[in-house]
């Protein structure tokens, strides 16, 4: 089948198009889904634990039912199916009725006639709580058993050791995905007893999943509608006030709208799990890697999320991508007290990169060779077994490429800045140009991409061509990537139409199209999308009789024989596709399988100012080669590699959620650090497109790659300008100022 | 919740006596946020921006309405330095020096400025008229003033005898919009004279006298001397540990920045 291709139609894959949401959201007239209004609307609230753990002793709604303008008052008991919900595990009741295991969980949601109205009614519901202890240490939990899931990879002799050995023990913080936009919603019952719920979500079928589920009502009474998604990097995959607002809008027969505050956010969603990592590496004199140890430690904190999954790719990933033939990484995600924790973008393999990064720099010092070299000796290549799962890479895996590449990026230039501002500690002006050292680190990342260990990963879309142009259908969420955009350029290049539009229908209307989630969306709707349109574009020829299909219809020779209001002004052309990447398995006993569909690597090199008398830090210039497959959208490209490398460069240098006893300290962005403009280093991109072995003309996904290696590179450059251990991320001044002085600085 | 909107300071003096719950407001970037938290509701707010007499800015007197958007390009190097490290270009254009004070945060970026100066804050009431309170008396603990309730802070009085140098430095996690981890402001007049304040070190600014005894004495400090000035600054400070630092970061680090201020001052 030939397709025509990029170049021949205006805004087809290959060109930095612009999208049709980027003006809206620059001059404000976007609809996110806070900003949604309906007449008669109500709004919703919620009471929240004020204690990680404690019995509830007594629940009165009462003097809130009471109050003028409240309409709802909803508890446990108002939940008609399924009294719990969960991504993976249903464990998280919808609202806590006899006990509370983590700080911020739902009691009980309220409707009123205006937001200010529904928080009096929240304070307003008389609730006692016995208070008690919370199991808040993650190394305790696992003594105490209590655990979502172990992992493990073995593979090779036991004994095959190396000549030089180091071992590292690392912790990753708790970090927050902090979209911009906070959890929000709009439900409108039908008036038959069904509802409509407008939302930002990351997957609108698997939130109708559990809401049908929950609400005791049948699949065709719930539709789930995609609304202006204000950023998500995992925060929204997990359901958080879908079921409240879908209760509350069927009990009151009446529109209802919620939407977090900031704060409220904060305990609204769950967080990367922080990490704790032992690892022991061993390698040859001559360089090559021969045995890597690891024991890894997630903390899951109070419910299930997708949390065996996270540690099922921290363990995946616990060897990064370098060859090894013996390797032993035990892994565990524990229960405790804490804020729950799953999804963000990385998935397990920023925390797992973290640790291999940095052993990977002290193996290289220990057998005194340089560091990249080091890393070039042992990088995976296509024909490789990954060296946890042996899967055998079958795919593009240039990771020597990439190293070689970055090695060769010119470095910024040599002296501090001129400019206070862009010195550490920036307009705080605590830093003088003498006081700062530069260092350079470098990390290099691996990413599965698409979901794995046998999931039925698919993608349903539509492709209609019309005598109005072309419709794609589609019920995957564009959450401010720009998938909208790539599946335009799609179908347009298949089909030689330009005019293309793509609908976000709701879930009654198309199957599922999967999350957008693990970099998959580009792969999986744009693979749909590819062969819905291949397919139209066959009818389309074979109906108007002719060879060539661009917007004005069907041509033959060079003339066009079949205009377009002939070709599908009786019936317009449609096809409608499900489609599955190719299949993977589930690990066997020792975590070995072909467990993956497709990898991508990135390296990171990061150029870092610091003040080490003070523990000031300035990210300086960020280098970076990404594995992409194919660049549907180049600017794109650039924003994801930019942006996931701002949220590695937030993981390094400030961005941790604070637990004292399971309570929160920093839910607030006064407090929960992320970076500003001024923060942000230069950012040099160039890419290695190195075609897929599925996905649209050769495509892979490029969001979570970013941000898989920057943080190890950010720390390692640290290390590198202060010769100090630093085994945590976020590192913050303390650690610098304060620490002792390790010997063997690297040269 | 009722708005008074009085046109001059006997007006709004009167308007605070007449009405114990209101709650003066000027640029809100204080206010709003306890109001949004849920810590405050206030029954009346009583408007200040049409207040001509609050928002006069001269040398040596500051009208409590100037905004650190005013300050950043003031007469006062370290009060321009210090102005321009709060929060956003936003968060300056509305914020004023009167709220900060009024506010009286450890982490108040204004306060170790007015501590190293011995400035004197000015507060009115409808029924007492104007007074004059040292800062030292002023701020009496976290968040605490000795304002009375009918008192409306109208203005901050800086000495005749303003120092030849001065330097302002602030630490905090990122490079712009944070909350300080340690502040500290140093003044040097010709002879020798040093003043030495820091904030979020203690509850209240700590100013830092043996530390200013010592090395006033120093007309030219060598390395020994400056050593010595920083442990004693280490030493005077009173920090704790939260979330945005520990205590020993904090300690450490006022003798590092108090040091490089004092340097900044003998070189510039």
């Amino acid at each position: 089948m030939t397709a025509r291709t990029g170049a021949r139609i205006k805004g087809g894959v290959g060109e930095s198009t612009y999208r049709s949401d980027g003006i809206p959201k620059v001059d404000g007239t976007f609809i996110y889904s806070s900003d949604m209004y309906m007449d008669r609307m109500l709004w919703g609230a919620t009471l929240r634990s004020p204690h990680p753990r404690a019995r509830i002793t007594k629940l009165d709604i009462g003097p809130a039912l009471a109050m003028t303008g409240v309409h709802a008052v909803l508890t446990d008991d108002d939940v008609p199916g399924r009294k719990t919900y969960g991504l993976e595990h249903p464990d998280q009741p919808v609202l806590g009725s006899e006990s509370v295991e983590y700080w911020g969980q739902p009691i009980a949601v309220v409707a009123a006639d205006d937001p200010e109205i529904a928080r009096r009614a929240v304070d307003a519901i008389d609730v006692e709580y016995e208070v008690l202890t919370p199991l808040t240490d993650p190394i305790e939990a696992e003594r105490l058993d209590s655990v979502f899931k172990r992992q493990r990879c073995r593979r090779g002799a036991e004994k095959r050791r190396g000549m030089v050995a180091v071992e590292g023990y690392y912790e990753v913080g708790m970090q927050d995905q902090a979209p911009l936009g906070p959890e929000s919603g709009l439900a409108v019952p039908d008036g038959g007893g069904g509802v409509d719920l407008h939302i930002a979500t990351q997957w609108t079928h698997i939130d109708h999943e559990q809401i049908v589920a929950c609400l005791g009502l049948a699949d065709d009474q719930v539709r789930i509608h995609h609304s202006g998604v204000g950023g998500a990097f995992g925060a929204r995959e997990d359901v958080s006030l879908q079921i409240h607002l879908c209760l509350l809008a069927l009990h009151t027969g009446r529109p209802v709208k919620m939407v977090y505050s900031r704060s409220e956010s904060f305990v609204g969603h769950v967080h990367r799990h922080p990490a704790l990592l032992w690892y022991r590496h061993e390698a040859d004199a001559d360089g090559v890697l021969r045995r890597v140890e690891a024991r890894i430690v997630l903390d899951g904190g109070a419910f299930h999320s997708t949390s065996s999954s996270v540690l099922s790719n921290a363990v995946y990933h616990a060897a990064g991508p370098y060859r090894c033939d013996s390797v032993s990484v035990e892994g565990v995600a524990v229960k405790t007290n804490n804020p729950p924790c799953g999804a963000m973008r990385g998935f397990g393999a920023v925390q797992s990169c973290f640790g291999y990064e940095a052993q990977m720099d002290k193996l290289a010092d220990a057998i005194g060779m340089d560091r990249i070299e080091f890393r070039i000796r042992n990088a995976l290549q296509r024909g490789d077994p990954l060296a946890t799962t042996g899967q055998v890479i079958e795919t593009s895996m240039p990771a020597v490429e990439l190293l070689e590449r970055v090695r060769g990026m010119p470095l910024p230039e040599e002296g501090a800045s001129e400019d206070p501002r862009l010195l550490p500690g920036g307009t705080g002006l605590t830093t003088p140009g003498a006081s700062v050292r530069r260092g350079v680190g470098y990390a290099l990342g691996l990413k599965n991409l698409c979901f794995s260990e046998g999931f039925d990963d698919y993608s349903e879309a539509r492709v209609c061509i019309t005598p109005f142009g072309v419709e794609v259908h589609t019920a995957a969420v564009e959450v401010g990537q720009g998938l909208g955009m790539i599946l335009t350029q799609i179908a347009r290049t298949v089909l030689g139409i330009e005019d293309v539009v793509v609908y976000y229908d709701d879930t009654s209307k198309i199957g599922s199209a999967g999350g957008t989630s693990a970099s998959r969306q580009t792969q999986m709707t744009g693979g749909a999308v590819l062969e819905a349109a291949k397919m139209a574009r066959e009818i389309a020829l074979t109906r108007g009789n002719g060879d060539e299909l661009d917007d004005a219809g069907v041509w033959r020779g060079g003339e066009l024989v079949t205009p377009m209001s002939e070709l599908v002004g009786g019936k317009p052309i449609e096809y409608h596709i499900r489609f599955h990447h190719p299949p993977t398995e589930q690990p066997d006993e020792n975590g070995q399988g072909n467990l993956h569909v497709d990898f991508a690597v990135a390296v990171h090199r990061a150029v870092v100012d610091v003040d080490q008398e003070l523990g000031l830090f300035r990210v300086v210039q960020i280098d970076t080669v990404q594995d992409v497959g194919f660049m549907i959208n180049p600017r794109s490209v650039v924003g994801q590699i930019e942006g996931g490398v701002m949220q590695g460069v937030g993981l390094a240098t400030l961005e941790e959620i604070v637990i004292e006893k399971g309570v929160i300290k920093n839910p607030t962005f006064t407090d929960y650090l992320l970076p500003t403009f001024l923060d942000a280093p230069r950012i040099e991109v160039q890419v290695v497109e190195e075609r897929g072995a599925f996905g649209p003309f050769g495509a892979k996904g490029v969001g979570e790659p970013p941000t898989v290696s920057s943080t190890a590179a950010v720390v390692a450059a640290i290390r590198d300008a202060t010769g100090l251990e630093l085994n945590r991320t976020p590192v913050r001044p303390e650690h610098v100022a304060l620490a002792p002085v390790q010997a063997g600085r690297h040269p | 919740m009722e708005v008074i909107r009085p046109a001059d300071i006997q007006e709004a003096a009167a308007a605070l006596a007449e009405n114990p719950g209101a709650v003066p407001l000027a640029g809100g970037t204080d206010l709003m946020v306890e109001v949004n938290f849920g810590h405050i509701r206030p029954s009346a707010v009583i408007t200040l921006r049409r207040v001509e007499e609050i928002q006069e800015l001269s040398r040596r007197r500051i009208g409590a309405g100037v905004t650190f958007r005013d300050l950043e390009t003031g007469d006062h190097r370290a009060l321009a330095q210090l102005a321009r490290t709060i929060g956003s270009p936003q968060i300056r254009a509305a914020g004023t020096i009167g709220g900060n004070i009024g506010t009286a945060s450890p982490a108040g970026d204004s306060l170790p400025f007015l501590a190293g100066l011995d400035a004197r804050i000015e507060l009115r009431s409808a029924a007492r008229g104007a007074r004059l309170v040292p800062w030292d008396e002023f701020f009496i603990g976290v968040k605490q003033t000795s304002k009375r309730p009918d008192e409306l802070i109208t203005a901050v009085l800086l000495p005749e005898d303003l120092p030849d140098r001065q330097e302002f430095a602030k630490i905090g996690q990122r490079s712009a919009m944070v909350i300080s981890i340690v502040a500290a402001c140093v003044f040097r007049w010709r002879g020798g004279r040093t003043r030495v304040a820091l904030g979020s070190v203690g509850p209240t600014p700590i100013r830092c006298r043996r530390a200013e005894d010592m090395i006033s004495n120093e007309r030219n400090p060598g390395e020994s001397a400056l050593d010595e000035f920083a442990r004693i600054v280490s030493e005077e400070v009173r920090p704790i540990t939260d979330h945005r630092g520990t205590e020993d970061y904090r300690r450490h680090s006022s003798g590092v920045l108090a040091r490089r201020l004092l340097e900044r001052c003998l070189a510039s």
